[in-house]
């Protein structure tokens, strides 16, 4: 690892300032993803502005169906947090799928999802959700936050401060994970809603997680598995590598949405 | 440089440090503590697992800076007045090991795992929460045996203690 200073910064405030008066600064939340990569060099920043000291930015908060979850929140506080468990079981399993118990104590939903990572959990449920992502400028629906991979609609200097979403009525993830790695080969979130159904997919997009229309118009009519029997998807478009083929992965997702309705009708 | 202060198995350290070492670098380095072993430049292996602040975690994708001001117990400060802890026990009566590298992060991760399940475990659950911990010997069967009879064997203790 390169050289780096470390700052702790103990509101969002303080934290964008320290980042303003850095030279080639980073925000470390978990820490997962970011010193994992700064081990391997592949990332150099000149300073740490370290997150996981905010209050303002811990916590899950329900107000009737709406439900807030701090971008401080870590993956095991997602996973078991039975309130939320009560209202969106689908978004705690996936919490809990994620990576290792260790990497869970650490990593948070907001470094998931500033990360974007086309291979993470997250951005899935975040996309299906329709969900809102808040940060210290403004608030980004999540159709327009993720951006590529990698890539997201964040500026430099934003910092995520939480995300929101009305409970869906019904929900399901389903991932077939790398059994290396544990990230998504591919995954799937279904979300019904009072005004349709929304499919998105992790681990398969060439772009990142990406809505998967056909899907949803099937299951808007029927949100059934068998809604889905006979549907095949275009191959372009999806990752092809070392892991899956293009026409694995198109296959995966119509496998992985069944289940995903599935385990949302159990 | 970081000027880092944090407890070690019940006992208060202050450093200065490189602000870029690695949690598992100053418990090795500095404090000599090297029962955390670094199996891994990948954050997988679990060889360095600790915890903090009660929770297991990967002390090799950590700065020291990072968990300064927090609570960390290591492998050296699981046994009390000279009597393994029941898990440490356990992976010796169970034979939960060959080469014996990999033993420290298991068993930090096994008492995570078992304080987390109160009321006891199976071997599904066991099998699951070993993911972020690789054993290249031992093909985890004795590593399974020797964390179920852990947990009951503390499950016993506390209803002794109830
Ligand atoms: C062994 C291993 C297995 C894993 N498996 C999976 C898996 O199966 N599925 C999965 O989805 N992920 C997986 N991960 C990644 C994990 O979920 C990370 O926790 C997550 O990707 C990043 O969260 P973090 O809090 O650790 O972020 P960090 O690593 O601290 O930061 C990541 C990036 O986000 C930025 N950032 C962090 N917080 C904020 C914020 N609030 N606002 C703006 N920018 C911010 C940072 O500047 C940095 O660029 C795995 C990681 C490891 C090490």
């Amino acid at each position: 690892m390169y050289q780096t200073t470390y700052h702790r910064a103990s509101s969002v405030a303080e934290a964008v300032k320290l980042l303003a008066d850095s030279g080639d600064g980073k925000f470390v939340a978990g820490g997962q993803t970011l010193i994992p990569t700064m081990k391997q060099r592949l990332a150099a920043p000149t300073d740490l502005i370290d997150l996981r000291h905010i209050s303002e930015l811990k916590g899950i908060s329900f107000s009737g169906n709406e439900v807030r979850i701090g971008a401080g929140t870590t993956h095991a506080e997602v996973a078991s947090n039975a309130a939320l468990a009560g209202i969106c079981p689908a978004i705690c399993h996936l919490a809990g799928h994620i990576g290792d118990p260790h990497v869970r104590h650490m990593g948070t939903i907001g470094g998931s999802l500033a990360n974007n990572d086309p291979a993470a959990d997250y951005p899935a449920a975040v996309l299906a959700l329709g969900a809102t992502v808040h940060t210290s400028k403004r608030s980004i629906a999540a159709d327009d936050f993720f951006a590529g991979l990698f890539t997201t609609a964040l500026e430099e200097d934003e910092i995520i401060t939480a995300v929101s979403f009305t409970a869906p009525e019904k929900a399901g993830y389903a991932k077939f994970p790398n059994p290396a790695s544990r990230y998504a080969l591919t995954g799937v979130f279904v979300a019904k809603r009072p005004d349709g159904v929304r499919v998105a997919v992790t681990g398969a997009g060439e772009d990142g997680v990406f809505r998967a229309e056909a899907l949803e118009q099937a299951l808007s009519t029927s949100f059934d598995p068998s809604a889905l029997n006979g549907i095949s998807l275009p191959y372009d478009g999806l990752l092809s590598d070392i892991h899956a083929s293009a026409e694995y992965r198109a296959h995966l997702i119509v496998v992985m949405a069944k289940r995903a309705v599935e385990a949302a009708n159990a | 440089m970081a000027e880092i202060s944090m407890t070690v198995n019940g006992r208060k350290v202050t450093a200065t440090v490189e602000d870029r070492t690695l949690l598992v670098h100053f418990l090795r380095e500095h404090l000599g503590l090297t029962g955390t072993h670094v199996g891994c430049d990948t954050s997988q292996c679990g060889a360095c697992v600790v915890h903090l602040d009660g929770k297991a975690v990967k002390s090799c994708t950590m700065l020291a800076a990072q968990a300064s001001g927090s609570e960390v117990l290591t492998i050296e400060g699981l046994a009390q007045d000279g009597e393994l802890h029941p898990v440490q026990a356990a992976f010796k009566e169970y034979h939960g090991l060959q080469c014996g590298f990999c033993t420290p992060g298991m068993i930090m991760a096994a008492v995570d795992i078992i304080n987390r399940h109160p009321n006891g475990l199976d071997e599904k659950t066991v099998r699951e929460e070993l993911e972020g911990n690789i054993c290249r010997c031992t093909g985890y069967h004795n590593i399974v045996k020797a964390i179920l009879a852990a947990s009951e064997a503390m499950r016993g203790r506390a209803a002794e203690a109830a």
